[in-house]
């Protein structure tokens, strides 16, 4: 049986496509890479939107992005149900697009924020999370200048009731985000936007410490080969 | 009471990488005709009294000290209304 | 536009040139008028200029930098050496790597956000321009008094470039120092190192053979930026001139270097290069000479084909401007299609401007006039070169004598435990997690340990796609003391070598190879022309003496507020290399129950430590002795060590001594450590700076081996306690210091004064 494949997407200015894809490998997947300018999603099972900084967070993270060639075939896709994982510039991306509600500010430090920071899975009911346990704690590094979720009241309290918060930050808030929130899934479930990045704690060697984000890429990887 | 905005821009010789690929991503979502696009901050200062000329100056110190950076960008002081 | 042409230059002979306002000395413009046979066009005079600055010609220098070839120790590692836009060091399995630090001190005062991060721009170009992907950066940071009100403008500010710039770039930042010194104020020191990896038949170098091969001028537009940055800003003291000179800051864009990157590696990859050099200071200046000059010899260049952002740019200007994020390549006719088409996937503006000639003349056209028409390499190599006067400055045997000895000493357990905090909290001693927290560590996924360890550690194994595996690493560490440097250049620089090379080798890895960054204030003034002569000459003998080759670098000169001068401050990269990466030691206590083992000698060492300067805000005597032997042997046995799975964790003795190298080894995860000092006086054994020195763990079945080791390469390995599961460092005789209680100070410091 071949291994499910997971297109992941370089923008101009995205920078941790590679840890994705090698993320993506280390569960024992395929990661098929995908080009901004492209308008053909390969037929991959799921989609990951790596971090970075896309056209240089130049006007407003993700802003320039979001219109993409390949983001129109992505977005109606997203809507049909395709899993599509974003990490922050990725969420950001989503945000825009608004595949997911909300928007992410500059941090309320003002500060670029690199740190191994201690999160609670709030929602093991997506495609991108199953392998988690409800309410695990886990360490994944977080690295970003705007990442500050905020959203309406009315938005906020339906993601609240629907328990469409994903990734909660605990500790300290890095960032001022509304709730805590580090992660979000769409109404459907099978998008997902979170400011932490998994691909970096996915081997004792390297990276954060632990491997506490290799279930994000276990997951979809059961998801698709059961599917 | 009364609002003073300040915008700031960069010099116009320095490089102002953020309205370059603004401009290179216009054309690619159709408009057209754009020779150039430049990207600055504009400040609402909300005074307690009147915009005279001593407020004025005041907000000119402002913007001159911590508004804009004046190593690499220009102000400019104007009431609204 | 009216342009000073060559035919004009040789009928208007007499024409008055403003050599001297572009900082040409008047013997030097004549040398110009007699290469020429003429006097130079504005245009020449323009990149005369610049070429033969000080920050381009090293004349003051090179007849001291010399040494570093001269004296350079045989090494099969080194690939290419100085002279190149950064050296390559061969690390196995096919791979090598190249790395260099230069300095961007000057910009980074007068604008410290743009300044610091085009910086980094141009030290990462260096390294694409020798065909390598940049895999990381680090920056060693020098800042006046940390409650100064300038650095609470400069250090944000810095640090918010570095950040920007180099986050955006996806460039792991994974290490390097920042201090803080009143001799830093109005001056501070920004240097930034980066380090790339290729495969070792992939080495590109700055040259244009091939008459006939095209010269193509790719990446960001040209436009005013820093025009007479270069000459101006790094060439002459500007204490009372900065206003003047502002417009001439560059403002860079991570986005389009980002671009460039890829574009550059792609370009590499589809094998369309033959030559490449970097647009630094002096930009189309110094690239075409340089390229020319090494190549073929000659170059016809039509500076009008120069894309520009401004189209009122003169040929002048546009031959001075440092716009970053630029870079010259010499191609094939066959490959410009293909060299363009790449440039165009990536969205990067690529122009044909020149070609590459056999006439031994760099000629360059502005609308069909001749306006330069020199031998390039009259430009780019055969500047003026100078031997500075130099003696002993007046005050050196003074300060010398003023013993450190003499100072009061904490007595009593007490004592030494409040000197301990307040040394573990003081400015260059605490956490710097405030600035390295907003860089990056991680993108690229290769990163095995960043700060605070020792040195950086990357793995080398996926830097390229494709490319065949191996479980090799590389570390990296940056180190300078320019309080150890002010009180003996010499010894100064050996000890920022030692020191730098014991970071590396705490790592587990085989150091290498060396870059180095020279900061100093005017080499006008014979007092710190010695300080200079002393440090190369202290760097070339260590080197040596350790058998790692300087592979390249960089001379700050006219470090200086008024006519006061930094201490000097050579700061030195080591580059090292681990044969399995995954045998790294990690930094600090990792666990309970191992032994806790000091390596080397300790001596009653004060000159200069950081005691001294806490305690008494003293600077006197010497610094501590060099010891290069034992920095050699300690060295080996850490690097044996690593590779036979001997040790726990490691770290490095120095600043502050065994009592900081203690509470920071409990810091990095909490493991608390009891032990009993060897000597007969606490406050040395706690304090003392003596070099040539690291702290170890070791499990109990490993002891005996490890040991033995120690015994045959004649490292003294003293056992001074256990890690424990406490969370206390208890140093018997002292009330026991919860690692809260060290933590809480060592935090708290940067945070105190930068928000």
């Amino acid at each position: 049986m071949s291994a499910a494949r997971v297109g992941v997407v370089t923008f101009p200015g995205t920078l941790d496509d590679q840890d994705a894809a090698r993320a993506v490998r280390h569960a024992g997947g395929e990661a098929v890479p995908l080009w901004h300018a492209d308008t053909d999603l390969k037929g991959v099972d799921a989609v990951f939107l790596p971090g970075g900084f896309s056209y240089g967070d130049y006007l407003r993270c993700g802003a320039i992005s979001r219109f993409a060639p390949l983001m129109g075939e992505l977005i109606p896709a997203a809507k049909a149900g395709l899993p599509v994982l974003g990490t922050c510039n990725g969420f950001q991306i989503l945000c825009e697009a608004h595949l997911l509600p909300g928007a992410l500010l500059r941090n309320a430090g003002l500060h670029y924020v690199c740190r191994d920071q201690r999160l609670r899975i709030e929602s093991t009911d997506t495609p991108w999370t199953a392998d988690y346990a409800p309410g695990q704690e886990v360490v994944i590094p977080i690295k970003h200048g705007e990442g500050r979720y905020v959203a309406d009241a009315e938005t906020l309290a339906r993601l609240e009731a629907e328990g469409q918060v994903v990734v909660r930050y605990l500790g300290s808030n890095p960032n001022g985000s509304l709730n805590d929130i580090a992660g979000i899934r769409n109404e459907a479930g099978n998008v997902v936007g979170l400011m932490p990045h998994p691909e970096h704690a996915i081997e004792e060697l390297t990276g954060g410490p632990g491997t506490d984000g290799l279930g994000f890429f276990t997951s979809i990887l059961k998801r698709l080969v059961n599917a | 009471m009364a609002r003073v905005i300040v915008d700031v821009m960069l010099k116009p010789e320095i490089l102002d990488p953020q309205g370059q690929a603004i401009a290179r991503a216009l054309p690619r979502l159709g408009f057209s005709g754009v020779s150039g696009v430049r990207q600055g901050k504009r400040f609402e200062v909300e005074l307690d009294g009147p915009a005279d000329e001593a407020a004025l100056a005041d907000v000119r110190k402002m913007a001159e000290t911590l508004l804009a950076n004046t190593v690499i960008e220009d102000y400019t002081v104007r009431v609204e209304g | 536009m009216n342009v000073d042409t060559v035919a004009r230059a040789a009928q208007t002979p007499d024409e008055p040139m403003p050599h001297v306002e572009l900082g040409m000395k008047d013997d030097e413009y004549q040398r110009v008028k007699e290469i020429l046979g003429r006097r130079p066009t504005s245009s020449e005079l323009a990149i005369y200029s610049v070429m033969w600055s000080e920050h381009c010609s090293y004349k003051s220098s090179k007849v001291h930098l010399r040494q570093f070839g001269t004296k350079a120790p045989k090494s099969d590692a080194l690939l290419v050496g100085m002279g190149e836009n950064a050296g390559v060091v061969d690390i196995g399995d096919g791979w090598a790597a190249t790395f260099k630090i230069e300095s961007h001190n000057h910009p980074s005062y007068v604008e410290p956000h743009q300044g610091a991060a085009t910086g980094v721009g141009g030290i990462v170009r260096d390294i694409m321009s020798m065909g390598a992907r940049p895999v990381a950066v680090m920056d060693s940071l020098r800042f006046g008094a940390i409650d100064a009100p300038d650095t609470r403008r400069v250090l944000p500010g810095v640090v918010e470039g570095i950040s920007s710039y180099g986050n955006c770039l996806g460039l792991p930042n994974i290490g390097g120092e920042v201090a803080f010194d009143d001799c830093y104020i109005g001056n501070p020191l920004v240097n930034a190192l980066c380090v790339g990896l290729l495969r070792k038949d992939q080495i590109k170098l700055a040259t244009a053979p091939g008459p006939g091969n095209k010269v193509v001028l790719f990446g960001a537009l040209t436009g005013p930026d820093g025009i007479g940055g270069a000459s101006v800003l790094a060439s002459a003291t500007f204490e009372e001139e900065s206003h003047a000179k502002r417009p001439s800051v560059q403002v860079g864009d991570p986005f389009m270097e980002k671009l460039l990157i890829e574009c550059c590696l792609e370009l590499f990859a589809a094998d369309v290069v033959v030559g490449i050099q970097d647009l630094g200071a002096a930009g189309v200046s110094c690239a075409t000479t340089e390229l020319a000059a090494k190549g073929t010899g000659g170059m016809d260049v039509r500076l009008d084909l120069v894309p520009l952002r401004d189209p009122t740019l003169r040929p002048e200007e546009i031959l001075m401007s440092e716009s970053q994020e630029r870079m010259m390549a010499v191609v094939t006719p066959e490959d410009i299609p293909a060299f363009m088409a790449i440039c165009e996937k990536w969205d990067i503006p690529a122009t044909v401007i020149g070609e590459v000639t056999d006439t031994g003349r760099l000629v360059m056209t502005w609308h069909g006039e001749t306006i330069v028409d020199i031998p390039p390499g009259t430009a780019a190599d055969e500047g003026p070169v100078y031997e500075r006067p130099y003696h002993e400055p007046a005050g050196q045997a003074a300060l010398n004598s003023d013993d450190p000895a003499a100072l009061d000493r904490p007595s009593g357990p007490e004592e030494l435990r409040a000197t301990l905090l307040k040394v573990l909290g003081s400015p260059n001693i605490a956490s710097k997690e405030w600035v390295t927290g907003q860089y990056d560590r991680y993108v690229r996924g290769n990163t095995v340990l960043a700060q605070p360890a020792d040195a950086g550690v990357l793995r080398v194994g996926e830097a390229m796609p494709g490319a065949t595996e191996t479980n090799r690493g590389i570390a990296l560490a940056t180190d300078g003391n320019g309080r150890y440097a002010r009180l003996d250049p010499y010894a100064g620089a050996q000890l920022a070598l030692s020191e730098s090379y014991r970071n590396v080798a705490v790592t587990g890895a085989r150091p290498l190879a060396v870059t180095n960054c020279l900061n100093f204030g005017s080499p006008e003034d014979p007092e710190v022309m010695w300080q200079f002569a002393e440090a190369v000459r202290g760097l070339a003998d260590a080197c040596k003496a350790l058998g790692v080759p300087v592979t390249g670098g960089n001379v700050s000169f006219y470090n200086q507020t008024g006519t006061v001068a930094i201490n000097p401050t050579p700061v030195v990269g080591v580059l090292g290399v681990l044969d399995d990466v995954r045998r790294r030691v990690p930094s600090g206590f990792t666990g309970e129950g191992h032994r806790v083992i000091l390596l080397g000698e300790t001596a009653d060492e004060f000159g200069g430590s950081a005691w001294a300067q806490v305690a008494h805000g003293h600077l006197g005597g010497l610094p501590p002795q060099v010891r290069l032997d034992a920095e050699r042997a300690l060295a080996g046995v850490l690097a044996e060590a690593s590779a036979r799975g001997l040790l726990t964790g490691s770290h490095d003795v120095s600043d502050g001594g065994l009592a900081v190298a203690l509470a920071e080894a409990c810091l990095a995860r909490g493991v608390g450590c009891a032990v009993t000092l060897p000597g007969e006086d606490p406050f040395v054994d706690m304090f003392s700076e003596s070099t040539a020195r690291a702290l170890v763990t070791v499990s109990a079945e490993t002891y005996d081996a490890f040991a033995a080791l120690c015994a045959t390469s004649e490292v003294a390995c003293t056992t001074l306690g256990t890690t424990t599961g406490d969370a206390m460092l208890t140093i018997d005789g002292l009330a026991p210091i919860p690692v809260e209680e060290l933590r809480e100070t060592y935090e708290a410091t940067l945070p105190a004064i930068f928000g």
